[in-house]
């Protein structure tokens, strides 16, 4: 036997390929531990991995009994996230304003490789409007909102808010006809705010030596708008909040919620 | 009758449809086979007796008749896939008559706000009464069979698929059954944990479920895994579901042709609904502030402190309640009215109907202040509130709160009047257990989300179109 292949069927023998890169000082560097076999090093995995701190070392069974959470805050979670790659991925592809804005859509249909991404896109906001809804519904029938976890229903209703802001922006931005009426019946309401809307009740009361302060010009509807109609400013403005300022908002209050779950004591239990 | 797929432009059936519904009817047919496997199991058996005279009749296992449904639901599937060529589809007969007896009667119930708001609320009611059948394996079972032979057989109509086909729709139809399922399960836990609770002396743990052996589990393998298999089960969903189905993209915009109906996101049809009853500022303003604000004080308007961490009904029977008439019947059920039912000119159609924007629905929608003076008041005593153009805006502005002054009554009388009312009646407990200022605030959430609902009773009988009627002002209520 040549003295290769007698080192051949030595390492064969005692190191599989995964323990070679376990073994290797890239793979050391970077998680410091071995790899996750025995209890201690379950523990430790989770104290030294940034992703995975997120969560305790260890939780109640019930925390993590699918027919308790049916999951369902969890899959709002990374559909967050799947929004947040697509988003970045379609941004590349898309501009903005009434010239580019629909072509852009047209391209990422007909032309553009993994176009697709702009379907994942959509449906997982509609997916994240469903799962939050049932989330919150969950949240609720098991009585999870009271004492010591209140406030952590109300960054969740904040957060509801938000991810219908966030689909409710987006949809305007294809441009097409489904999007700028959808952007107009929902906008139109604005029209009609309490003494901020130009046609809403009491809009007279705002008034210096006569005139009005709020006109078609300069109420709430405006505001939201960037005009008096669903136009090129709406299309900016919303591409702002829906690509920078609600996530930005979003992920804060996310990171607030993870973190008064376990300042709360981990999913709720039965006493 | 033999349909041309090539000639008519609203085919009922076409070779693509008889496909689907094959792979469906066949998706089905093996849930039900795994079903009788677990009837089986539990080997129960049936006495069938002919005519209830012939003998003693023979026993059978339970799962034989599952067995039966299966191989019908096969024989179904296979009959769909092999019939699904242009030359046969003329003879298909498995699908609904156009418009026959079942899509004529489903109709005009579901095309009838009356009749559909109150099935939803009678839907509501009667899972919360008759919960301990319902939470039966066997009637979940069915009830799921059931909605899907629901579906498939509407699939045979062209009307229906036009609507719950559009790519944004999709979703919808999605939440009616995961609403469904989920309320189904959570009906389940609560009834065996009602069922545990009333058999407990209060000795040691609370034996409900998931409560046995709540031992402390290490978050890797237990949690990390499963969350790793649920991130790929989602991302291969999506993934499926983008590729199958093209997201929508219309014409161009043009502010000039406006659509009919102009429809706002599925998600806010809901609001868009209450336009038919109340004015935008309350439908698009106040309404939603109320429901954000209303859905932040429950947890401080809640005093009762058990029921926290396990599902569970009887304890807090009145929460749950209030919750599920405000989640089901006035956000899903008006949500899905708004997407499937409302068509031009925001009319109500049946779910088998042609969208007609020609549909001429008779308005003739009355003011309370109409009712109060002009039919009542003054025939009788000659006065009637009006004004001048030319009088001072003193004069116009008391003319204006004499002619509203039934309808301001009636709003006062409702926000003053009932809370107090209530709580020396049947609320009692609650204002004792809630102190003033939690009770005031709890009673006029729930006015307000009484509101809705009353406003359409009103609509219906009355025909009333607002209480309060103020057009000078921009303020109708
Ligand atoms: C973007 C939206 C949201 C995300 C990503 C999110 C995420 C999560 C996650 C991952 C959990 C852990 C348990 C579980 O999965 O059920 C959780 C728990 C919780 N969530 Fe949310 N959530 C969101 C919205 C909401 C909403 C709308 C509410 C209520 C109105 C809410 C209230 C709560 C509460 C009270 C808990 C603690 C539950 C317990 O201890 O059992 N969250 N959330």
């Amino acid at each position: 036997m040549t003295v290769s292949a007698a080192c051949y069927a030595e390492s064969t023998h005692s190191m599989s390929v995964g323990d070679y890169i376990r073994g290797s000082q890239i793979w050391k560097s970077i998680f410091r531990h071995p790899a996750p076999y025995d209890r201690r090093n379950r523990i430790v995995v989770m104290l030294t991995n940034f992703f995975l701190h997120l969560h305790p070392v260890s939780v109640k069974q019930q925390g993590i009994a699918l027919s308790y959470t049916w999951c369902m805050g969890g899959i709002t979670f990374f559909l967050f996230l799947v929004e947040t790659i697509t988003g970045v991925l379609l941004m590349f592809y898309y501009r903005p304003t009434l010239e580019w804005a629909y072509q852009d859509i047209l391209a990422l249909r007909d032309v553009t490789t993994l176009g697709v991404m702009r379907e994942i896109h959509r449906w997982g906001a509609h997916a994240m409007v469903i799962t939050v809804w049932l989330h919150m519904y969950r949240v609720f029938l098991t009585g999870s909102y009271k004492p010591p976890r209140e406030f952590n229903w109300v960054v969740g209703v904040l957060l509801l808010v938000l991810t219908l802001l966030l689909s409710f922006t987006g949809y305007l931005l294809p441009w097409d006809q489904l999007a700028i009426w959808a952007i107009t019946v929902g906008s139109n309401m604005a029209r009609a705010t309490p003494v901020l809307g130009h046609e809403g009740p009491g809009f007279q009361l705002l008034n210096l030596g006569g005139y009005d302060l709020i006109t078609s010009g300069s109420d709430a509807r405006f505001l939201l708008l960037g005009s008096r109609f669903v136009g090129e400013e709406t299309l900016n403005r919303f591409y702002i909040l829906h690509c920078v300022a609600i996530p930005l908002v979003a992920a804060g209050l996310i990171a607030i919620h993870f973190w008064r779950i376990r300042k709360d004591g981990g999913i709720s239990q039965p006493l | 009758m033999h349909v041309d797929p090539f000639i008519d432009p609203h085919p009922n059936l076409t070779p693509a449809v008889l496909q689907g519904l094959g792979w469906l009817y066949l998706v089905l047919s093996v849930m039900n086979v795994f079903w009788c496997a677990r009837v089986l199991k539990q080997d129960e058996h049936v006495r069938i007796r002919l005519f209830g005279m012939l003998g003693k009749g023979v026993e059978i296992p339970r799962a034989a008749s599952w067995a039966i449904y299966s191989s019908i639901l096969a024989t179904i599937a296979f009959m769909h896939m092999s019939w699904s060529s242009a030359e046969y589809i003329g003879k298909f007969w498995l699908s609904l008559t156009p418009d026959g007896l079942i899509e004529s009667s489903i109709d005009s119930i579901v095309a009838n706000p009356v009749s559909y708001f109150v099935l939803s609320i009678a839907g509501t009611a009667m899972m919360i009464f008759f919960r301990e059948w319902l939470v039966k394996p066997t009637v979940g079972w069915i009830m799921l069979n059931v909605a899907i032979l629901f579906m498939a057989l509407s699939m045979t109509d062209y009307d229906f698929r036009q609507i719950v086909g559009k790519p944004d729709n999709v979703p919808i139809v999605a939440l009616l059954y995961l609403v469904g399922g989920f309320t189904w399960l959570y009906f389940f836990h609560a009834v065996e944990n009602d069922r545990r609770l009333e058999n407990w002396d209060g000795e040691g743990a609370i034996p409900v479920l998931n409560n046995e052996d709540n031992e402390k589990v290490l978050v890797w393998p237990d949690l990390v895994y499963a969350e790793l298999i649920c991130m790929i089960a989602v991302t291969t969903v999506l993934i499926a579901w983008g590729i199958v189905l093209d997201a929508p993209l219309e014409e161009p915009a043009s502010s000039a042709k406006t659509p009919n109906p102009s429809k706002a996101p599925w998600y806010f049809l809901g609001l868009q609904e209450m336009l038919v009853y109340y004015d935008p500022w309350l439908a698009g303003v106040v309404f939603p502030t109320m429901i954000i604000g209303g859905l932040i004080a429950v947890p401080y308007i809640d005093f009762n402190k058990v029921g926290n961490g396990y599902y569970v009904f009887k304890q807090r029977a009145f929460s749950v309640i209030t919750f599920l008439f405000g989640f089901l019947t006035l956000w899903v059920a008006m949500i899905i009215l708004g997407t499937f039912l409302r068509g031009p000119n925001w009319n109500i159609f049946g779910i088998y109907e042609f969208w007609d924007v020609h549909k001429l629905v008779a308005l003739n929608n009355v003011m309370l202040s109409e009712l109060f003076w002009v039919d009542l008041v003054t025939p009788i005593t000659g006065f009637a509130p009006e004004y001048k153009n030319s009088d001072p805006e003193s004069v116009k502005t008391l003319m204006i709160l004499i002619r509203e002054a039934p309808g301001f009554i009636a709003l006062i009388a409702y926000f003053t009047v009932l809370p107090p009312l209530m709580a020396i009646s049947c609320l009692k407990t609650f204002f004792h257990r809630m102190g003033f200022l939690r009770y005031m605030v709890f009673t006029h959430f729930l006015l307000m989300m009484a509101a809705l609902p009353l406003k359409m009773v009103l609509r219906w009988t009355f025909n009333l179109k607002y209480l309060v009627n103020i057009p000078e002002w921009f303020f109708n209520i």
